[in-house]
């Protein structure tokens, strides 16, 4: 069986897999971090969003093999030690920017790369279309794009707190 | 998915040697046509050969009159690329309106390509720009490379490397693109320049194709006007779920006027 060896939210593993196994299978089963979710079978839904060195990839569509010597991150490793929420986790509470939950594990990795590349700012526009491949079937987009409007000032240090972007 | 073996060569001369060692061995590059394909046991391949290990195949250059890409270069990276954006600026557009983000993380020139998708955007640039594709045999023209839906002139032991695109004077690129999936219903690439005038329309047929009635058109005259009358047949472009032939024969048009008018 090839092995292979990644870090994990900052926490190096080496583990043993098939070469099928998906980086999402490798996360949730191996792993147990079941914070990633897997909502299709068409590469299409964005549940299964992670960062691989910082920039946000489809899990399911990814060989965990292929992930050899890489820096992932997922929804668990976004909050800091103390459990302080990261911007992005805030804006989402703060703004009601998820009903069931389901797609938002996704949403949240997707939405801190796309601020991240975008140092000037970000039109609603430009936070619709960069949430193309992410899917909702419950809040209607419209929360979700005022949360990361909010998380991206503060991200940029142009707001101190979520809640004050929030006013 | 069924299992395989994996094997990630650091050249391709080594990718080479595994390919021609076993017929059952499939490349894979970004993985984003191959896997979800793997995932619905479409395929079943004895092993992957990752190309992901080839520094080689890496990266965007200007040489001479020409942009060269090669085949691991990421959507993302075309798409952001300033040497294409000030080159080739309506290939930058193309690629930065493939898929999604995170679609364009992942997939690269050399697989998309490689795979002639007729709902593919790359084919159509490819063709649009009269390119020439780099393989680890060869160099082969565009205009002689695809061959119909899913068919390139690639050999089963043949790597595609790179692909030089000559600088145009004027190209455009507009896409009716499908909602759910982004991929292209109906588009057309146009340029001018140094491999004549060129329209090229994706998404409709089962394959790219050149619409000569709207070059020599074009040729006279570089106008949206110029093409604007031009009827395309509905006799051999895709009737399915997402559009019948007709509707795409009349969405040509429309496309090959936006083309002309991103162009400018
Ligand atoms: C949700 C979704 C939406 C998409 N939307 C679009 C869209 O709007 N427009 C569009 O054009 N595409 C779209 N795609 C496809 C995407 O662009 C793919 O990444 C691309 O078509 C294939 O590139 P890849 O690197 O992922 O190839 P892979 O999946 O790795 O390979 C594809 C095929 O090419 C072969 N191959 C790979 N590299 C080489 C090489 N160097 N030489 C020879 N053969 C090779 C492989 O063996 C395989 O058969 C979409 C994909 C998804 C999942
Ligand atoms: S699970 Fe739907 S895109 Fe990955
Ligand atoms: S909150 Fe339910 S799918 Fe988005």
């Amino acid at each position: 069986m090839p092995q292979v060896t990644l870090t994990v939210n900052g926490k190096q593993h080496s583990v043993a897999v098939e070469g099928r196994t998906l980086l999402v299978e490798l996360l949730r089963e191996k792993l147990r971090l079941t914070g990633t979710h897997v909502g299709c079978d068409t590469s299409q839904c964005g549940a299964c969003v992670v960062h691989i060195n910082g920039e946000s990839v489809k899990s399911c569509t990814t060989l965990a093999v292929m992930c050899e010597g890489a820096q992932v991150t997922t929804i668990e490793g976004l909050a800091a030690a103390d459990g302080t929420l990261h911007p992005m986790q805030e804006a989402f509470r703060e703004y009601h920017a998820l009903q069931c939950g389901f797609c938002t594990p996704g949403m949240v990795l997707s939405a801190i790369d796309l601020v991240q590349k975008h140092p000037e700012g970000l039109t609603e526009r430009e936070i619709r279309e960069g949430l193309e491949g992410n899917l909702c079937r419950c809040t209607g987009y419209h929360n979700i794009v005022k949360a990361i409007a909010a998380a991206a000032d503060v991200m940029h240090g142009k707001r101190d707190t979520i809640a004050a972007a929030a006013e | 998915m069924y299992d395989f073996a994996y094997h990630k060569p650091a050249s391709v001369a080594d990718a080479v040697k595994l390919l021609a060692a076993d017929p059952d061995a499939k490349l894979v590059s970004g993985g984003h046509t191959l896997l979800p394909a793997l995932k619905h046991r479409l395929n079943k391949p004895s092993s992957l050969i990752d190309l992901s290990g080839i520094a080689d195949l890496k990266g965007i250059k200007k040489v001479g009159n020409s942009i060269v890409i090669g085949a691991l270069t990421r959507h993302v990276e075309v798409a952001t690329s300033d040497v294409v954006t000030a080159a080739i600026p309506a290939l930058a557009y193309m690629a930065s309106h493939i898929g999604d983000v995170q679609v364009r993380n992942r997939g690269t020139i050399g697989g998309s390509v490689s795979n002639n998708d007729p709902a593919a955007d790359y084919p159509g640039a490819v063709l649009g720009l009269g390119a020439t594709i780099h393989t680890s045999k060869r160099k082969i023209a565009a205009d002689d490379f695809f061959q119909g839906m899913f068919t390139t002139a690639l050999e089963a032991d043949e790597i595609l490397t790179a692909i030089e695109f000559p600088i145009p004077e004027k190209a455009g690129y507009a896409k009716m693109k499908n909602p759910a999936s982004r991929y292209v219903m109906a588009g057309a690439f146009v340029s001018k320049g140094p491999m004549g005038v060129r329209v090229v329309i994706n998404g409709a047929g089962p394959g790219v194709f050149r619409q000569s009635a709207m070059e020599t058109a074009l040729a006279a005259s570089w106008a949206p006007g110029a093409v604007a009358g031009i009827k395309q047949d509905a006799d051999g472009l895709n009737s399915d779920i997402h559009g019948s032939a007709e509707y795409r024969a009349h969405l040509v048009g429309v496309m090959a006027k936006r083309a002309v008018i991103a162009a400018g």
